[in-house]
């Protein structure tokens, strides 16, 4: 339905606030199957249509990233945040 | 079946988020009548506690391990799905189930309670919380969210007196319904379901609140400087700095009381007319030797007393994300932090919470250098060293030498735990990529006096526990070990050097002699396999039988005069790494199913016991301290 460019929110930057797309696990080299990478960020909240904000990042490499989404903040590294494809500039 | 007996009054499951302030609730309804234990098979806690309603109903209610899902990945989770579900050995069968929410963190809850509606149990909500929701303009429609979810939803507060009136009341109501349990709906989501149940949620939530409320703005303004990238980073090394200086500044008082109060006792026994024999064992053994340890209560109250505030403000989460990429490196993942944060109060503990960590190699590396973090148990016998070895002056103006030895002590634990998991982490596990690292970082909380309270008092009663079975029993061996055999009539030695324990520890004297350990010492080391602790009061009856002199406060004294700096200092080394700990190493069995890793961490930690011991023994004496 949004036809704005997205970006994977493992290399969007402090402050970046977007909307969620879609959750891409499969292109992600995590430490678990893509099925269970999905599952566990929609169980933390993060599905499609969700407004989503870089809170903070940690020292070394900028990682991990303390994003908020809707209400709630989830602390996560870069690495699986490249499963989440976001829409750049969502309403505020 | 009998409705009086109280394992048959019915039980309510309290099941929710993580953070959702579930377990204040808990407290709120049980006080402290709480009972803490494990369920059958398993090291879970499981919290019992009873309640009696205002219709004069008792019930037990039941605080589950904290979840998102009942889509359960880590053991913790487990037991929440399978007494929800019913499937449980326990006698813990949930006649209904309260799911607890943060009224002011909706969210993820309201997926949880689509699931929980779906396992054929009386499900109720209770939105706790709410004068925060309320503060953050966070208005919530509980009658339209009870029709929507079709269940009552009720608010509580459960701090505040008379907040949980509505939330017992409703209790009352549902029992007295006495619903049946219907065959489960509930099937493992996959990813599709569990999106279609959020977006349900979402748009539920969209419907009820009035008034989107704004992010706390406390959290955001604190969060600014304690996750900031370097000034976090300070802050919580600064955190441990001064939680470790207070551990030694703040328990000086209680324990110069107890101290004095243990040497009251063995004047008393010492003046009454019993036989020798008998008035030693009481005196030496049992008076001396459990005071030596209880002594240190003060300090193990200390270091929980942090722990807990830190953990109920929710700055443990935060540390967990400072830590990530800073453990990451070491091959440890950042949810390794609290288990082992907590590994500094006790390695039991520590080790037993390593089931968040679902991935398992994750969390054996976890298990495996826990024991290197410096647990309570090791702070008695630091202390005695520090306090007979190390001058009690200041460095720079304002920190105390003592002390800053201490921190060292604590600090090379950590070093060598890091150390030992990179190791792990390159030659067993081959540098395989871990599980992912999410966590949710909850808002700040004000910490709740009762609960600390009542966290405080569970543990001290463990380490009482401790100190009135494991370290007694081991008291008595020690004082027989060092009493029998008598000396023969005419003899010129003092009497231990006739006894057991001077052979015990003769006969191993040559594995230690090259550490600078002497047979006390060896003798100590034996008994302290059952409790590190144990080796403080067992130093303590050696020398006191030997010496003639009063028990507890005078070891020190023994110690320094009968001991080279660096005997001293090799017997500290040897205590950072020596795997000194009975329980510890028969929690690792159990928590990984097999003697495997209790060895390896034996093999391990003994090794590096050796070899830290011998270089620090001969340097130090290369230096002048032997």
């Amino acid at each position: 339905m949004s036809s704005e460019p997205t970006i994977a929110l493992g290399v969007a930057p402090v402050g970046f606030r977007g909307r969620i797309q879609a959750i891409a696990a499969g292109r992600v080299a995590a430490g678990m199957p893509a099925p269970e990478l999905e599952r566990r960020l929609i169980e933390l909240g993060f599905v499609e249509g969700a407004d989503v904000e870089i809170l903070h990042q940690g020292l070394f490499g900028g990682d991990p990233i303390a994003v908020r989404v809707a209400h709630t903040t989830i602390g996560l590294r870069r690495r699986e945040a490249m499963a989440i494809l976001v829409s750049v500039g969502a309403e505020p | 079946m009998s409705v009086t007996a109280p394992t048959a009054a019915p039980v309510v499951a309290l099941v929710g988020n993580p953070n959702c302030g579930k377990t204040a609730l808990f407290n709120a309804l049980t006080g402290s009548r709480q009972k803490v234990a494990n369920y059958p098979g398993v090291t879970v806690e499981k919290k019992v506690g009873p309640l009696t309603t205002p219709a004069g109903r008792t019930v037990r209610i039941v605080d589950l391990p904290g979840t998102y899902s009942l889509r359960a990945r880590s053991p913790d989770e487990e037991v929440t799905r399978d007494i929800v579900l019913g499937r449980t050995q326990s006698d813990v069968i949930p006649d209904l189930i309260v799911c607890v929410a943060d009224a002011s963190n909706l969210r993820l809850a309201l997926r949880l309670v689509l699931e929980l509606k779906q396992v054929g149990r009386p499900v109720m909500l209770s939105l706790n919380m709410m004068d925060i929701a309320r503060k953050r303009g966070i208005e919530i429609d509980t009658e339209k969210l009870g029709r929507e979810l079709g269940l009552p939803v009720v608010s509580s507060v459960a701090v505040r007196r008379g907040g949980t009136d509505a939330l017992l009341a409703e209790i009352d109501r549902r029992l007295a319904a006495a619903e049946h349990a219907t065959g489960t709906l509930w099937t493992t989501p996959d990813a599709t379901a569990l999106r279609r149940a959020q977006k349900e949620a979402d748009r539920i939530l969209a419907s009820v609140v009035k008034g989107q409320g704004t992010p706390d703005s406390l959290t955001t303004r604190v969060d600014a400087v304690l996750l900031h990238p370097v000034a976090g980073l300070i802050v919580l090394l600064a955190i441990l700095f001064v939680m470790f200086q207070a551990v030694f500044a703040w328990a000086e008082p209680g324990m110069d009381a107890i101290e004095a109060g243990f040497h009251f006792l063995g004047d008393l026994v010492a003046g009454l007319p019993l036989p020798d024999l008998l008035k030693s064992f009481l005196k030496d053994g049992l008076i001396g030797g459990v005071g030596s340890v209880i002594v240190f209560l003060p300090q193990i109250v200390i270091l929980f007393f942090f722990i807990l505030i830190l953990e109920d403000l929710g700055y443990m989460a935060r540390a967990a994300f400072l830590m990530d990429r800073i453990m990451g490196g070491a091959g440890l993942h950042g949810r390794a932090f609290i288990p082992l944060l907590s590994s500094f109060a006790c390695a039991i503990p520590g080790i037993m919470s390593t089931r968040v960590i679902d991935d398992r190699r994750d969390r054996l590396t976890t298990i495996l250098v826990a024991p290197l973090m410096t647990c309570s148990a090791r702070i008695p016998v630091y202390t005695l060293i520090i306090g007979a070895f190390i001058p009690d002056r200041e460095v720079w103006g304002f920190v105390g030498l003592q002390g800053l030895v201490m921190f060292g002590l604590y600090t090379v634990g950590i070093a060598s735990a890091l150390a030992v998991s990179f190791v792990v982490k390159r030659l067993i596990w081959r540098g395989k990529p871990g599980e992912p690292f999410m966590l949710e970082l909850p808002d700040y909380k004000i910490p709740q006096a009762k609960s600390i309270a009542i966290g405080l008092w569970t543990r001290a009663a463990i380490f009482l526990k401790r100190a009135g079975t494991t370290i007694l029993s081991m008291m008595i061996l020690i004082w027989v070990l060092a009493s029998f055999p008598q000396p023969p009539e005419g003899a010129t030695e003092p009497a231990i050097n006739y006894s057991l324990a001077a052979r015990i520890g003769t006969a191993i004297q040559p594995l230690t002699e090259p550490l600078g350990f002497n047979w006390q010492i060896n003798v100590a080391l034996i008994p302290g396999m059952a409790a590190r602790e144990v080796a403080v009061g067992s130093l303590g009856t050696i020398y006191a039988i030997s010496g003639g002199e009063e028990a507890t406060d005078k070891i020190a004294a023994a110690l320094s005069s009968q001991w080279s700096l660096a005997t001293a200092l090799a017997f500290l080394a040897w205590y950072v790494f020596a795997p000194q700990c009975a329980s510890t190493l028969a929690v690792i069995r159990r928590e990984t199913g097999g003697w495997r890793w209790l060895w390896v961490t034996f093999f391990y930690m003994l090794a590096l016991a050796y070899v830290a011991a011998f270089l620090t023994y001969r340097i130090a004496a290369a230096f002048g301290g032997g």
